[in-house]
């Protein structure tokens, strides 16, 4: 059993969960995830690791509540246990002195890139990091962030922070002030990987994005993570999760992850109460 | 108190079913009740209800206990059969399940799932004159009478020897390995990628083939007998083999064949489009046939094609029929004649209904606007000369092009070995199909003191080679560790 020792809603929707998992934390990378179970009925769900800390044997995990799933994951307390956090699975984010990077983190990906946003500093990097929500109060581990970035972009799409739009705001802030990334790297949603592909393209330049994909074993036995880049089958678990998003069939990708949008959302809606 | 009715209905309807049972002679098998087709299609319980004791008694008595019993030959682990039949026979079925346990550390799986119309049952003398004795449906009883009785007796283990042995992979394979190994004395640990033990007895054999507490019963008996068992644990991503070798006296890899197939044709990508594993995984091991109240769903089409003739196919049809479809195909490129499953699995799964289009080949996947399968393009094929398999080629019928309408399509075709071990470790010597190189008569890898076997080795087989392999590979592994 995996011990949690702390399980906080840190912005509307978006948990942070911290497991005692020492085993996973000794080997992981960044661009690295788990999978974790919670218990006797629950689905198997991959989730990106947001931090760790090799002294206490903890991970970090920052994860949105969509389903009953990560719903039962949000009702953890200290002192709970899950019974599988398995890992550390994926290849890892290639990390190496490329020059100057763009790192944009949207919802559950500011916290996924950061590990990311670390070690490419670590390696000598200019790091440009981008931090993306719909409003203020869903941004956060801005300081955390800072810290390992030359400069920290805050993007809101009402404008109630940083400045005002979505991905193309920060492409438009870049090309500004005249930079030239080596390379970008983005952890969000499917839209935001998928946007940040088109608007990022022009830089001609790898666009490294995570893709979330439907996921049972995590270890390339079930197929169901398939996607095609490049024109061929990838299994995002075992070949990803991060590809060129240039080379990634989106249109496809989304509509795989369309498969079970009835079936969670039945789940979520009967609540036993005897109503829809 | 619907359930109950239910079952009750069941039970009626097996009495029912077997009255029509034909009185039998010394050179016909007493049949196994099953329950019948038109009521085990749409339920998940287990399909063949197994010998009552006077059924097995009876069986027994036909074994004619050959002096020179060559049914043992058939057999991967060598068991004593004619030793365990004498004892049914002899009424003591404790004395008979002691005699399986030598050998065999599963008797309630293996007495299930092996073909042993291909292994023992099919070197039987009898089998010249009529058919042969039902070894395994003996082998089935012998251990469900042991579970019936409550407590399960221990063989005695040797002193404890100190050499520590790490088994990756808790399937068949693994599980023979940690068995013998912990008999001779060995400290054993056995690892898990999944948080459920059993490896494809437990995500790939379907509940109504072999039950799920059939395999968690065999799973405690190896963990009172000693061996630790440890689950969500990937052997080259939680921890390197390098670093498991410094250690471990020696490993075992039984990590399987679980890289599923795909046929290569446009449209695989398709929702609707399953590999096999996902498909029985989603319903097995993540008891997807129960949502709403398992979280896991899975859909329940109407008209599902599975393509493959395969043991794993049929279990793909007949889960699929289970889930509710109201008509489901098996697409199968040869004639009936190739097809590698079961017998027993092929008469069952049709049976139930499942429909049969042989010498037919899947050429293209087609789907709607949402991206959902909508129907399949099949061409007909014919047999031509025998290939490398033996097996007669099917050769394409040009101009034979058809269209099924298909709500679902299963891909049933095959594995690969699991890549994750041989990709973190560079130093171990695969072959070009991805399987583990070993001496085949010791099974021993490449790397100093790593031994390997099963599916991870011989590419998908059976339950009983890989059992067979980890034998082998435990009996090399022990002499080894009593040099050291």
């Amino acid at each position: 059993m995996f011990e949690i020792v702390e399980r906080k809603m840190i912005v509307p929707n978006l948990h942070l969960l911290v497991v005692h998992a020492p085993d996973v934390v000794e080997e992981i990378q960044p661009g690295q995830f788990v999978i974790v179970h919670a218990g006797e009925g629950s689905e198997r769900i991959p989730l990106s690791a947001a931090d760790w800390d090799h002294e206490t044997g903890t991970l970090s995990i920052v994860f949105m509540e969509v389903g009953t799933s990560t719903g039962r994951l949000a009702l953890l307390e200290p002192g709970d246990a899950i019974p599988t956090v398995v890992g550390p699975l994926g290849k890892p984010t290639e990390i190496d002195h490329f020059g100057t990077v763009i790192c944009i983190g949207g919802c559950f990906g500011m916290g996924s890139i950061f590990p990311v946003v670390r070690a490419l500093k670590e390696k000598g990097n200019k790091v440009i990091t981008i931090m993306e929500g719909r409003s203020k109060n869903l941004l956060y581990w801005e300081e955390k962030l800072a810290r390992y970035s030359d400069r920290v972009i805050k993007l809101t799409r009402d404008g109630s922070y940083g400045y005002k739009g979505h991905i193309k705001k920060g492409d438009d802030i870049i090309r500004e002030t005249g930079i030239k990334p080596n390379r970008v790297i983005a952890n969000g949603c499917m839209t935001l990987s998928y946007k940040t592909t088109q608007e990022y393209a022009h830089f001609d330049v790898p666009v490294m994005v995570t893709l979330n994909t439907i996921m049972i074993d995590g270890t390339g036995m079930c197929g169901v993570c398939r996607c095609t880049v490049n024109g061929e089958m990838k299994f995002a678990c075992v070949d990803g999760p991060e590809f060129d998003g240039r080379l990634v069939d989106w249109e496809e990708l989304a509509k795989r992850r369309q498969q079970y949008v009835g079936e969670e959302a039945f789940l979520v809606h009967h609540s036993g109460c005897g109503g829809i | 108190m619907l359930v109950k009715k239910r079952f009750l209905f069941i039970i009626l309807d097996v009495e029912e079913y077997n009255m029509a049972e034909k009185k039998t002679s010394r050179f016909e098998r007493v049949e196994m009740p099953k329950q019948p087709p038109y009521i085990r299609r749409r339920n998940f319980a287990e399909v063949a209800l197994g010998y009552t004791p006077e059924m097995a008694v009876k069986e027994a008595k036909r074994c004619i206990d050959c002096k020179k019993p060559v049914c043992i030959d058939g057999c991967p682990v060598e068991i004593d059969i004619p030793g365990f039949i004498r004892c049914i026979a002899a009424e003591d079925f404790s004395g008979s399940i002691k005699i399986l346990k030598e050998k065999n550390c599963l008797p309630a799986v293996c007495g299930r799932v092996c073909p042993q119309e291909e292994q023992c049952e099919i070197k039987c003398i009898l089998g010249k004159k009529g058919t042969p004795v039902a070894i395994g449906r003996l082998e089935r009883f012998a251990a469900e009478w042991e579970a019936s009785q409550g407590k399960i007796e221990l063989p005695e283990i040797k002193l404890n020897t100190g050499k520590k042995v790490l088994v990756i992979g808790s399937g068949p394979a693994g599980i023979t390995v940690a068995g013998d190994l912990i008999l001779a004395g060995h400290d054993v640990t056995m690892v898990e990628a999944l948080h459920e033990p059993g490896g494809v007895l437990t995500y790939g054999i379907p509940e109504f083939r072999l039950p799920g507490k059939v395999v968690s019963r065999e799973i405690n008996y190896l963990q009172q007998l000693g061996v630790k068992l440890v689950c969500n644990y990937v052997v080259g991503k939680t921890r390197s083999l390098k670093k498991i070798l410094e250690e471990y006296d020696a490993v075992f890899l039984g990590t399987g064949a679980g890289l599923p197939w795909f046929m290569e044709i446009p449209g695989e990508n398709l929702n609707g489009v399953y590999s096999a594993n996902e498909y029985l995984t989603r319903v097995n091991l993540m008891r997807g046939f129960e949502y709403p109240k398992s979280y896991t769903p899975v859909k329940r089409h109407k008209r599902v094609a599975v393509v493959g003739g395969g043991n794993v196919a049929m279990d793909c049809a007949r889960t699929a029929l289970r889930l509710g479809a109201e008509e489901v195909y098996i697409v199968y490129r040869r004639s009936q004649q190739e097809l590698p499953a079961r017998l027993e699995e092929f008469e069952n799964a049709e049976e139930e209904g499942v429909i049969f289009h042989f010498l037919t080949l899947p050429e293209k996947l087609i789907g709607d606007e949402n991206g959902w399968l909508k129907e399949i393009e099949c061409s007909r094929m014919k047999l031509g000369e025998p290939d490398q398999s033996g097996r007669r080629r099917p050769i394409r019928i040009d101009g034979s092009e058809f269209i099924m309408p298909m709500d679902a399509c299963i891909v049933a075709i095959g594995n690969s070995p699991n890549p994750i071990i041989p990709q973190t470790t560079p130093e171990l010597e695969v072959s070009k199909n991805g399987t583990i190189v070993v001496d085949e008569s010791t099974g021993k890898t490449s790397l100093d003191r790593v031994w390997a076997g099963g599916d991870i080795v011989t590419g998908a087989a059976t339950v009983i080679l890989a059992m067979g392999a980890g034998r082998i590979s435990a009996r090399s592994m022990h002499a080894y560790l009593s040099t050291i």
